[in-house]
């Protein structure tokens, strides 16, 4: 089964992890650009970062025959420093035209502050007036449900957005109708203790459908797993859903809402592997 | 997508459901073992977690998100938003 990871950092994570991903059927991922961990100091901070997004791990993915693509903002932890914010925002379209870039993100809220939200609309003009789409970061625990409401507030005040183009990720239990009913695409984060286990991820696709959501690992330097992916199609297999939901989850849905952006270079998609087609019109 | 039969689900996660809830029992037990247990008696934290053991006992569906709704800060209609420019 090939699947695509369409939200993990892997400037956090070693090749090992590449190599894994592919043997278990990943040929693409997507990057969003994210907390170091710390505060960076200054702007050339970001842009030294966004090249390690541009150049270096589209590269080192490469050997492993996955594409890497990659999503830029400052997150939401660092917009109390509306200044700095405000300074990377400007910088970002130095690095609009690299290939792998589908557009502007993980953008977000965190502790649902004003200057957050603020931030959060700035980055907001910025993928109107550069026609990009947007990943967005829900907050976590329980900040999680009043921010997603937030972030939906805001959307829809802007007219220019067409939720089509945006992605709301790690929604959960409470918060995944509110994406979807509101026309955007949305995604379940696989990670432990704070977010989605498999388990409860299928239960939610078996709730709400499989059109217009995705799964990710979210894989980083937090306790993660970057083949969180490949448990939940397991757990899928497991409950007996067919190979087709499977694969529209982990691979048709992230190929179609990527596809959107207008930098999209169509690569081969390669066919259903040997696994997916039914075992009569098997040679 | 269908979901398991219920008997097939009761089967296969019977065994998983029963682990969690020792789990949660022995953290509460683990808690209450410890010194000044009366002083986090009434710990939000604990509260909150004493409301999701209720909606467990109730047989009326959608306790994954009520529980997730439990651990939630309520929002705020009429927040001041900034404006789209
Ligand atoms: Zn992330």
């Amino acid at each position: 089964m090939y699947y695509i990871d369409p939200h993990i950092h892997m400037i956090s994570r070693i090749t090992d992890d590449y190599e894994r991903m592919a043997q278990c059927g990943c040929i693409a991922v997507s990057e969003p650009a994210f907390w170091a961990g710390f505060d960076r100091g200054s702007v050339e901070g970001f842009r030294d970062y966004f090249r390690h997004l541009t150049e270096f791990e589209p590269k080192r993915a490469a050997q492993f025959n996955i594409r890497h693509y990659s999503w830029l903002c400052i997150n939401a932890k660092e917009a109390e420093n509306v200044s700095l914010a405000r300074e990377v925002i400007a910088m970002i379209p130095d690095f609009l035209d690299r290939p792998n870039v589908l557009g502007i993100g993980e953008i977000g809220l965190n502790k649902n502050t004003p200057n957050e939200a603020t931030i959060f609309q700035e980055h907001v003009d910025l993928a109107m007036k550069t026609n990009e789409l947007i990943l967005i970061h829900t907050p976590h625990l329980e900040d999680k449900y009043k921010g997603t409401r937030m972030i939906i507030d805001m959307l829809k005040n802007d007219r220019r957005v067409d939720p089509a183009r945006v992605l709301i990720d790690h929604v959960e239990e409470h918060t995944v109708r509110l994406a979807l009913d509101g026309g955007f695409w949305c995604a379940m984060t696989l990670y432990p203790t704070t977010k989605c286990t498999p388990a409860r991820a299928v239960d939610i696709l078996e709730m709400v459908g499989t059109d217009n959501i995705m799964v990710n690992s979210a894989g980083d330097w937090g306790k993660s797993d970057p083949m969180a992916v490949p448990q939940l199609i397991q757990e899928m297999k497991h409950r007996g859903h067919s190979e087709a939901a499977i694969r529209k989850v982990v691979f048709e849905n992230p190929l179609k809402f990527f596809r959107q952006s207008h930098r999209w270079q169509e690569w081969e998609i390669p066919e259903p592997s040997r696994d997916e087609v039914p075992a009569e019109t098997q040679a | 997508m269908t979901p398991l039969a219920a008997e097939q689900a009761l089967d296969r996660y019977f065994l998983e459901a029963r682990a969690k809830l020792l789990d949660i029992a022995a953290i509460l037990d683990r808690i209450g073992r410890g010194a000044n247990a009366s002083a986090v008696e009434n710990d939000p934290r604990l509260v909150r977690i004493r409301e999701a053991i209720a909606v467990l006992g109730d047989q009326s569906g959608g306790r994954a998100e009520r529980i997730q709704r439990i651990f939630s800060l309520e929002y705020e209609p009429g927040w001041r938003m900034p404006e789209p420019k």
